[in-house]
C-alpha cells in the first residue's frame, strides 16, 4: 500500500466522483458525501505532504514500467505542496458549496465534477510525464466548463463560450510545442527531457518550443496580452465555483510553467526577459483593469491577473531567492484568492448583490464577519505581519541583487493599486451607509438561514483566514519549506535521480 | 511523402485559425475541429514516416535491427483525438445551447459579460 502514496490523492477523488454518481438524484446524500470525500482527500494530502518532507521525492512508475519509457507519477515537495493547498482549499470549497448553490444546479452531478476537477488537478501537480500532464489538463478544463456553464443562465453561457475557445486553443498550442519537442528528443518524461534537450543540435527549434510551451501555458494562467478569457468568464458561475477556479485553475498554470521553465527550458536569457516583460505588463494591466472595476468579483478577477504577474516574474528573475518569493508568493495566494471568491458569495448571500456602489453598511450589520474580512483584504495587500509580505521581501531582494527595476517598479505599483483596491472595497462596501434592496425571490436571505447553514457560510472563510494568518505569523516554517523548493528547482540534479535512477 | 503532410499540417493549422476568428459560433466549432486534426497530424509527422516498417522487434533479436515505425506518437495521437472529440461534442451542445439562450450566433454581440455589473 504505502509505495503507492503518491497517487493516493487521485484515488481519493476518483473513488469519491464514482460513489457520488450512484447517488445521482439524492442531493442530500450527494451533499454529505462529497464533505467526506473532501475531509479524506485533506487527511491523504497532509499525510503525503509530511510523508515527503520527511522521506524526500517519492515516485511511482505506473504499471511497472521503469522511468523514461513509462509514465512515471513524481512527488517531490513542490508538488506535495501544491496539492496539500489543493486539498485545503477544495475542503473549504465543498462546505461552502453545499449551502450556497442553489439545488437546481447540484442536480446534474455537480459534486461528481467537482471531485473530477480535484482529481485532474492533483493528477496534473503529480504528474512527471509531460503528455500526461496535458491529459490531466484537458480533464481539468473539461470539469471547469461543465462547473462554469452548469445552470445555463445568460451570462454564464456568455462566459463560458469564451472560456472554452480560449483555453481549448490554449490546449491545442501545448499539444503543438509538445509534438515538437517529442520530434527533437524523443522522449516525454520531463526528467529524460531535461537530460536530452541538451544534446539537441537546433536551438531555434528549440526556442520555439519553449514559447510554444509559454504561450500554451500563459494562456492558462492568465499572462498580459492572453487573459481576456479570465475576467470574462469568472464572475458568471455561483461564487464558489469561482472560488476553486480564482484559487487554483490559473495557480496550475503557474505550476507548469515554472514546472517546465526550471526543468526542460533553463538558463536561457532570451527566455528570462521575455517573462519578466511579460510579468511587468501583467501587473499594470491587471492593476488598471481592477481599478476601473465595481463588480466585486470583476475586482478579484483582474486582481489574480495582477498577482499572477508578481509570481511570474519571480520564475523571470530566476535566482533562488526570487523563485522562493514566487513559491511563497504562491502559496499565499492561493489561500487569499479562493477565501476572496467565498467572500464575495457571503457578500451576495447577505446583501443581495455583487456591485460595490450598491452596498454598503456591512460594518454596521455584521461586525464580527467585518473583522474577519478585514484581516483577509490586510493579508491580501501585505500589510507587515500577515501572509502577502514576505514573498514580497523576496521577490524584492532577488530584483534588486538582478538590477531588475522594470520589474521593482512593477511590483511596487501592483501593491499600491492593491491596497487602494482594498480601501476602496472597505470605505464602499463596509463602512457606507448605504441600505441596498435586498431581492428575496432567488435565495433564502442569510438571516433567515439555520445556524448550522449560517456556520458553513462562515466556517470556510474563517478556516482560510487562519491558514492566511499562519502563513503570515508562521512565516519562518513556510519560508524555510519554499527555499528548499526552490534549491530543489534550481539544482534540478535532485528530481533527474529521483526519477531516472529509481533503484537509489 | 512529408512534405505532402506537412504542407497540409500548415493548412488546416491555418484554416482553423482563420476559422475561429470569424465571427459566427458555429464557424468557431468549425475552427475547433480543424485546429485539433491538424494538431494531430503534427504528432504524427514528429514520429518520422517510415513506410512499411513494423514497431515489433524480431524473434531472433534482443534490439531493433532495422529502421522501425514509432508507435509513441500514434499512441499520443489516439489519446489527443478521444479528449478533442470529448471536448467538440461538448462544444457543439454548448454553442447549441448559447444560441437558445442568447438568441444570436454572432460572436461580437456576446459582450454582456464585459459590462460592468
Amino acid at each position: 500500500m504505502m509505495e503507492n502514496l503518491v497517487i493516493w490523492p487521485l484515488a481519493v477523488h476518483f473513488f469519491f466522483s464514482l460513489i457520488l454518481m450512484f447517488g445521482w438524484k439524492n442531493i442530500r446524500f450527494q451533499k454529505n458525501v462529497t464533505i467526506i470525500g473532501n475531509s479524506v482527500s485533506l487527511a491523504v494530502a497532509i499525510y503525503l505532504f509530511i510523508h515527503i518532507y520527511q522521506n524526500g521525492t517519492q515516485t511511482l512508475a505506473a504499471g511497472g514500467w521503469e522511468a523514461p519509457f513509462g509514465i512515471v507519477f513524481v512527488s517531490d515537495l513542490f508538488a506535495a505542496t501544491l496539492v496539500l493547498l489543493t486539498a485545503i482549499s477544495g475542503f473549504a470549497v465543498s462546505i461552502f458549496t453545499v449551502v450556497s448553490v442553489m439545488n437546481a444546479r447540484l442536480r446534474f452531478g455537480f459534486f461528481s465534477v467537482y471531485h473530477f476537477l480535484l482529481l485532474g488537478l492533483n493528477g496534473a501537480f503529480l504528474t512527471g510525464d509531460i503528455f500526461n500532464l496535458y491529459v490531466w489538463f484537458e480533464i481539468i478544463i473539461i470539469s471547469s466548463f461543465v462547473l462554469i456553464s452548469i445552470g445555463g443562465e445568460k451570462n454564464q453561457l456568455e462566459g463560458a463560450v469564451k472560456y472554452f475557445a480560449l483555453n481549448f486553443m490554449a490546449s491545442m498550442i501545448f499539444l503543438t510545442g509538445l509534438g515538437l519537442l517529442y520530434g527533437l528528443t524523443g522522449t516525454l518524461n520531463m526528467a529524460d527531457l531535461s537530460v536530452k534537450i541538451a544534446n539537441v543540435e537546433s536551438r531555434s527549434l528549440v526556442d520555439i518550443c519553449a514559447v510554444l510551451f509559454f504561450v500554451g501555458f500563459g494562456i492558462k494562467s492568465a499572462v498580459f496580452p492572453l487573459y481576456f478569457w479570465l475576467p470574462a468568464s469568472y464572475h458568471t458561475p455561483p461564487s464558489a465555483v469561482s472560488a476553486i477556479f480564482g484559487g487554483l485553475l490559473t495557480k496550475v498554470g503557474v505550476y507548469a510553467l515554472i514546472r517546465v521553465f526550471t526543468l526542460i527550458f533553463i538558463e536561457d536569457l532570451f527566455l528570462q526577459t521575455l517573462i519578466l516583460a511579460i510579468a511587468f505588463f501583467t501587473i499594470i494591466s491587471g492593476a488598471f483593469g481592477a481599478l476601473i472595476n465595481n463588480n466585486l468579483r470583476k475586482i478579484f478577477s483582474y486582481l489574480i491577473i495582477c498577482h499572477i504577474g508578481f509570481i511570474i516574474g519571480g520564475l523571470g528573475v530566476y535566482t533562488e531567492l526570487a523563485l522562493a518569493g514566487a513559491l511563497f508568493y504562491l502559496v499565499h495566494d492561493i489561500t487569499v484568492k479562493t477565501n476572496l471568491y467565498l467572500i464575495s458569495g457571503l457578500i451576495y448571500r447577505l446583501k443581495g448583490n455583487t456591485n460595490i456602489k450598491q452596498l454598503g453598511n456591512i460594518y454596521r450589520d455584521y461586525p464580527k464577519l467585518s473583522v474577519i474580512i478585514a484581516l483577509i483584504l490586510f493579508s491580501l495587500v501585505g500589510v507587515p505581519p500577515l501572509s502577502g509580505f514576505w514573498p514580497k521581501v523576496s521577490l524584492f531582494q532577488a530584483a534588486f541583487a538582478n538590477a531588475n527595476y522594470w520589474y521593482i517598479g512593477a511590483l511596487i505599483f501592483g501593491s499600491l493599486i492593491t491596497l487602494i483596491i482594498a480601501a476602496k472595497i472597505w470605505s464602499e462596501v463596509f463602512w457606507k451607509n448605504k441600505d441596498s434592496e435586498i431581492p428575496t425571490r432567488r435565495f433564502i436571505q442569510f438571516d433567515k438561514l439555520k445556524n448550522l447553514q449560517k456556520a458553513q457560510f462562515v466556517v470556510p472563510i474563517i478556516v482560510l483566514a487562519v491558514i492566511s494568518l499562519y502563513i503570515g505569523f508562521g512565516a519562518q516554517h513556510v519560508q524555510e519549506l519554499v527555499s528548499e523548493i526552490a534549491h530543489d528547482l534550481k539544482n534540478n540534479r535532485s528530481y533527474i535521480d529521483a526519477v531516472l535512477n529509481q533503484e537509489q | 511523402m512529408e512534405v505532402v503532410l506537412a504542407i497540409i499540417t500548415g493548412i488546416l493549422y491555418a484554416a482553423g485559425i482563420y476559422m475561429m476568428m470569424r465571427r459566427s459560433i458555429v464557424k468557431l466549432i468549425i475552427g475547433v475541429i480543424l485546429f485539433s486534426n491538424g494538431v494531430n497530424l503534427l504528432i504524427f509527422l514528429s514520429g518520422r514516416l517510415k513506410k512499411g516498417k513494423p514497431p515489433l522487434i524480431p524473434e531472433s533479436s534482443d534490439v531493433f535491427i532495422e529502421a522501425y515505425t514509432d508507435p509513441i506518437p500514434q499512441a499520443l495521437i489516439l489519446t489527443a483525438i478521444v479528449i478533442s472529440f470529448g471536448l467538440q461534442a461538448f462544444a457543439i451542445v454548448l454553442v447549441k445551447r448559447a444560441y437558445k439562450v442568447l438568441h444570436t450566433d454572432d460572436l461580437d454581440q456576446l459582450n454582456t459579460t464585459d459590462e460592468d455589473s
